[in-house]
């Protein structure tokens, strides 16, 4: 469970395909306020690698991946 | 630190083969990479005037491309069999949640993606510049070899 993980907000990219999660990742990310937090949820399985190297390139941090059900919940902490 | 560089020259202009230089930069976009893309021959396609969404697909030379059922080379030449693979192409693109060409040339523009398009190709097509969609810089080799030779990463596709 997430329920420690205060989320600022969310963005639903659940159906679709590379490259939108990631897109619209960023998107979400910069709208936030520094040490926000997106919850992203996909069923796009190549999104959970994307999305790390995504994070890294970007310097924000990803705090948890839930997984289940066909779906990738990924909980981003936007620290660049 | 400064942002890492990448050019891609898009030489190719059917659906397929405008994907890969769309996704790849609007992706570099999105990490931070600063991106230009050198439009050339059959590529400047992508960046005419409503053009986007309506390249085509053949199967004709591509026995690589998957049909419902095997097609003889010489009925992929027929007439209509482009606009069938063409339609079939998009169905399965939509239904797998894949942007069309012109949702990521949007995307493209909207990050800040420098569109370059070649000046000697769009002459030997009779393409003017006002052919081409909004945006777009107009130059030739030094123009891409100038920021080419500064980038990280540099894709011919």
């Amino acid at each position: 469970m997430s329920a420690d993980i205060k989320v600022d907000s969310t963005l639903d990219a659940k159906g679709l395909s590379c490259p939108l999660p990631i897109l619209k990742t960023k998107k979400a990310v910069e709208a936030l306020g520094k040490d926000q937090v997106l919850k992203v949820v996909t069923t796009d399985p190549g999104s959970k690698n994307d999305m790390a190297s995504w994070a890294k390139r970007t310097g924000n941090e990803i705090l948890k991946v839930e997984e289940g059900g066909g779906t990738f919940t990924f909980f981003i902490k936007k620290t660049a | 630190m400064a942002n890492k560089k990448m050019t891609i020259i898009a030489s190719k202009g059917s659906l397929d083969m405008a994907y890969p230089p769309l996704i790849l930069a609007t992706t570099a976009a999105a990490m931070d990479v600063d991106v230009t893309i050198f439009f050339t021959f059959y590529g400047l396609e992508i960046v005419k005037k409503n053009n986007a969404d309506s390249l085509k697909v053949t199967p004709l030379g591509n026995p690589a491309m998957p049909m419902p059922m095997p097609i003889p080379t010489l009925v992929s030449s027929l007439p209509g069999m482009e606009s069938m693979a063409t339609a079939m192409m998009k169905s399965m693109f939509k239904k797998h949640g894949v942007a069309t060409i012109q949702q990521l040339l949007d995307l493209a523009k909207e990050s800040g993606i420098k569109l370059i398009a070649c000046q000697m190709t769009m002459d030997v097509m009779g393409y003017k510049q006002s052919d081409m969609i909004e945006g777009v810089e107009f130059g030739g080799a030094a123009s891409w070899l100038d920021i080419a030779a500064d980038a990280d990463i540099n894709l011919f596709i």
